[in-house]
């Protein structure tokens, strides 16, 4: 099947109102009758819920945590961006668009970034309206930082908690359509699979995880809001349910799963501190305002400080390599992440690194706390010059700032990031690959949508700080209502989808034979031992650098990995209860299939890009070396059975409005 | 570390549950409370014996999902934190620590250490929210400015996490600090005053209706409290809802 993006004609700025115009719209009263499925509840799929209820669509919503409220979009710290210019610093909708696709690498869809850009204005007055509690000036107006990649202060947030609040509004906007009865709420719900009647999306096979029963729901359509794919690292910085479930069985059904290998390695996280880790915490990418990375300059240092011989705090200022300062002049720390992330690799393989395991580089606030402290002074008319005074007063404002992350990370690292520069250290974070969508949000399966990190479209091969939060909402807020309505408007004599259709039976059957195949199969290894194996040779082999020859062995152990998974895995209990093992099983065993794809995808892609970064392809300063004569588009891949029969699909990126050049933030 | 663990184990809501104990060695201090359980799991795994089940996902203390009463206090003895957020360097070799559900009426078990706070959730569902359209089509967010004090507050009381710590610190079970805290964020807001006289009564009587225990003024919400959700908010709340009762 070719891939048709569906983007309107026209040009970048007119699109979106030019579509919106043209699109085809249901009658209120035949939306009644008219069914669709959210799966997930984050900032995409609750607001996306929340606004199709209001529309007058009967939604049916489901999440795997025992409310809407938990989904991990309430972990972003940072912030959202919106071209507000409130700062009156030149920001535009345009310079949001521009950066986007610049910091993407030019691997995103134009006419979806500038609608995105054009949107998020939106955004902050409709959370605002919500009585989401953003961050003010004493003048009672919103207040904004600036992030990695861009040279305006755009981001709106509230402390270090933008995405529990923004998620929270969303939740507070479904509260109203649940208590209204247009939302009917499916907590500890796991979808397990997609059902198509006659080609079409018709709805799920979901597993109620404390009673254990299979169900079946029908829907007009399917949108999936499932978020992204990261624990296929099993270390990542999402949460420890987040899968990707639902998103593999709409592409086992033939949904196209585009650029799996685009997944962004986020540089400011807590290292690792053992075997036993879980999970690994982020800390905001805001603290990169205030904070200074360094290494030591001479190698005999970063030994010492390994050892514990030598503190941080006695190493002088020319003996530090402030090596974002020192390689990129004009952002400096502020770096986009992909950026960041290998400079900080970069220096830790040369030998610098600072923890135990020389995986580490240090974030200083000594510098910030000394200049706020001075201005604080100033303003307060006390005595400049008095260092402890200072010290004190600038120690204040931090405090204000970044307080909640400080604390965060002394609990963690049982260190006063006051006194010591934080040591972090690049890990998993986000990924920008996912199902493919056209312009309208749906996927290749008819009327199967897939919006906010589930989806692939709007970050191109690398997405810059407070941008995700942007997507979700303006996918699930602004966009799905929308175009859904275009296709819905074929339905509405549809009527009501019986689950009694060969096709549910079907799909139930199958699901009900996947889970019994694990209950039955005492093995002799845990769920986590597998996943855990899985993340090591996605770590080692498809991690922040790849090479050919160490994807295509990823690919032999992965596949190999995977056979033994299903011969020798152990879950304990029964299917017909509330069973923790047996929800991990279900999902390792896809993770297990993305992970090859993933690496497939990496090992074709002869370029390196944004996260997706290949040895071979760099330039002799070590910058990402892109090959837009030949890589410059979309890499769509269609199932056929297993990972490596995946067929290739292209869909070209054609760029009108922004000039590709090489990325330069010197 | 070696330690002793005195677990509950319930199968089920009907099951009648008991405490069991457990051995576990070689724990080390930087690891969370819940990684522990995790290699506690992976033992009872390994001899064929059904794991502990326990509520968690974020891991970093924002999600709300963990719980657990450790040593008869909500996500254990240090303060200011979530279990997810507890690490084991609060503890010493030898220590007993005692592990138990969040128990209150309005939060049933549903298996070992999961209870089910879904009534959390229905409160909300009466009135957590300010009816708004979800169009976009509002006034600019600056045309609304709101003084940074009053923004600040609405924004720390924001802050709850809806844990459940509340209620299981609460010798009534009660859930005035979780519902005073949605209640003050939209009293400290502009945009909440429309629909305040309505939203603190009925979510008042929905919490009563949900089987939680009533306020005596305790504090010990507070003091467990892992987002330092303060006494403030029920204070707020019981004016509110004192000005509501009177119109």
């Amino acid at each position: 099947m070719a891939l048709d993006s569906k983007t309107p004609n026209g040009s970048v700025a007119d699109k979106w109102t030019n579509h919106k115009n043209k699109i085809n719209l249901v009658n209120p009263a035949n939306k009644r009758n008219i069914d669709v499925i959210v799966v997930g509840t984050g900032l995409a799929g609750g607001s996306a819920a929340a606004t199709l209820a209001e529309l007058g669509y009967n939604v049916k919503a489901f999440c795997f945590q025992d409310s809407p409220r938990r989904a991990h979009s309430i972990a972003a710290q940072g912030g959202i961006n919106a071209a507000k210019n409130y700062q009156g610093d030149g920001d535009s909708s345009y310079r949001l668009f521009y950066d986007t696709v610049k910091g993407g690498d030019y691997r995103a869809r134009e006419a979806n970034v500038y609608r995105l850009a054009e949107l998020s204005a939106n955004i902050i007055d409709q959370c605002v309206a919500q009585g989401v509690p953003l961050a003010r000036e004493y003048g009672g107006l919103l207040d904004n930082r600036s992030f990695g990649g861009v040279l305006v202060s755009r981001t709106f947030y509230a402390k270090g908690q933008t995405g529990q609040q923004l998620l929270l509004g969303a939740y507070s906007a479904m509260n109203r359509q649940i208590g209204r009865g247009k939302i009917k709420m499916y907590n500890r719900h796991e979808m397990l699979d997609l059902v198509k009647v006659d080609g079409k999306a018709r709805g799920i096979i979901a597993r109620d995880l404390v009673t254990g029963a299979i169900e079946r729901h029908s829907a007009h359509a399917v949108v999936i809001a499932s978020g992204g794919y990261g624990n296929v690292f099993f270390l990542s910085t999402n949460a420890m349910g987040s899968n990707a479930t639902a998103a593999w069985k709409v592409h086992k059904k033939g949904a196209y799963f585009a650029n799996p290998c685009y997944t962004q390695i986020h540089p400011t996280c807590i290292p690792v501190s053992g075997d036993h880790q879980s999970k690994l915490t982020l800390m905001s990418e805001s603290l990169r305002n205030d904070g200074r990375i360094w290494v030591p300059k001479n190698i005999e240092d970063a030994q010492a400080i390994r050892e514990g011989r030598l503190k941080p705090t006695q190493l002088k200022e020319e003996d530090r390599d402030y090596y974002l300062e020192r390689r990129y002049p004009s952002f400096g720390n502020l770096v986009p992440r992909d950026v960041a992330s290998r400079a900080a690799k970069e220096r830790c393989d040369a030998g610098y690194g600072v923890n135990k395991t020389g995986e580490a580089v240090y974030l200083d606030f000594a510098s910030a706390i000394m200049r706020y402290g001075k201005e604080q002074a100033n303003i307060k008319g006390l005595n400049a010059d008095d260092d402890a005074l200072v010290k004190k007063l600038g120690t204040e404002v931090i405090a204000n700032k970044y307080g909640n992350l400080f604390q965060m990370y002394e609990k963690i690292v049982d260190e006063n990031p006051y006194e010591t520069p934080m040591m972090i250290y690049p890990a998993v974070h986000y990924t920008m690959g996912g199902v493919w969508v056209d312009y309208n949000l749906m996927t290749t399966v008819e009327g199967c949508y897939a919006i906010g990190e589930a989806n692939f479209s709007d970050h191109g091969a690398n997405r810059l700080g407070a941008s995700a939060l942007m997507q979700g909402l303006a996918d699930g807020y602004f966009v799905l209502p929308y175009t859904i309505g275009d296709y819905l408007a074929q339905d509405i004599r549809t009527g009501k989808i019986s689950t009694d259709l060969p096709e549910f039976e079907e799909a139930e059957k199958n699901v009900r034979t996947q889970l019994e195949r694990f209950i039955n199969n005492n093995g002799t290894h845990s769920v986590d031992y597998f996943h855990k194996r899985l993340g090591k040779i996605m770590w080692n082999k498809v991690g922040m650098a790849r090479n050919a020859q160490g994807l295509n062995e990823a690919i032999e152990e992965i596949a190999a990995l995977r056979e033994e998974f299903y011969n020798d895995v152990k879950v304990p209990g029964t299917m017909d209860g509330f069973n923790q093992e047996l929800e991990k099983a279900m999902r390792v065993a896809d993770f297990l299939e993305l992970g090859e794809l993933f690496a497939k995808d990496a090992l074709h892609r002869n370029e390196s890009c944004g996260g997706h970064f290949r040895e071979e392809y760099q330039t002799e300063e070590g910058e990402a070396q892109r090959d837009d004569e030949n890589f410059a588009y979309v890499a769509a891949w269609e199932y056929k059975g297993k990972p490596s029969d995946a067929v290739l699909h292209k869909e070209e990126l054609e760029f009108n409005d922004v000039k590709l050049v090489q990325r330069s933030y010197k | 570390m070696n330690l002793t663990l005195k677990i509950w184990r319930q199968k089920n809501a009907q099951d009648k549950g008991k405490m069991v104990d457990y051995q576990i060695s070689d724990v080390s201090g930087d690891m969370s409370f819940l990684e522990m359980l995790d290699v506690l799991n992976e033992d009872l795994n390994n001899k064929g014996e059904e794991p502990v089940a326990f509520d968690h996902d974020c891991r970093e203390g924002i999600c709300g999902m963990c719980s657990l009463f450790i040593n008869g206090e909500a996500h254990g003895p240090d303060r200011g934190v979530t279990t997810c957020q507890l690490h084991m360097r609060k503890f010493k070799d030898g220590d007993t620590i005692y592990i138990e559900p969040f128990r209150a009426k309005a939060f049933p078990v549903i298996k070992d250490l999961v209870v089910d706070r879904t009534a959390f959730d229905r409160i909300q569902h009466a009135g957590g929210f300010i009816s708004v359209n979800t169009s976009g089509n509002t006034q600019d967010a600056n045309a609304i400015p709101i003084e940074k004090d009053n923004a600040d507050k609405a924004f720390d009381a924001a802050t709850c996490i809806g844990c459940g710590a509340c209620v299981a610190s609460c010798k009534n079970a009660s859930a005035m600090l979780f519902v005073s805290a949605k209640v003050s964020q939209f009293a400290l807001l502009p945009q909440g005053q429309v629909e305040a006289t309505d939203r603190v009564l009925n979510m008042v009587s929905k919490m009563d209706e949900e089987g939680f225990g009533a306020c005596t003024n305790t504090g010990a919400c507070e003091v467990e409290c892992p987002k330092g959700i303060s006494l403030e908010n029920i204070a707020r709340m019981n004016r509110e809802y004192l000005v509501a009762s009177l119109k």
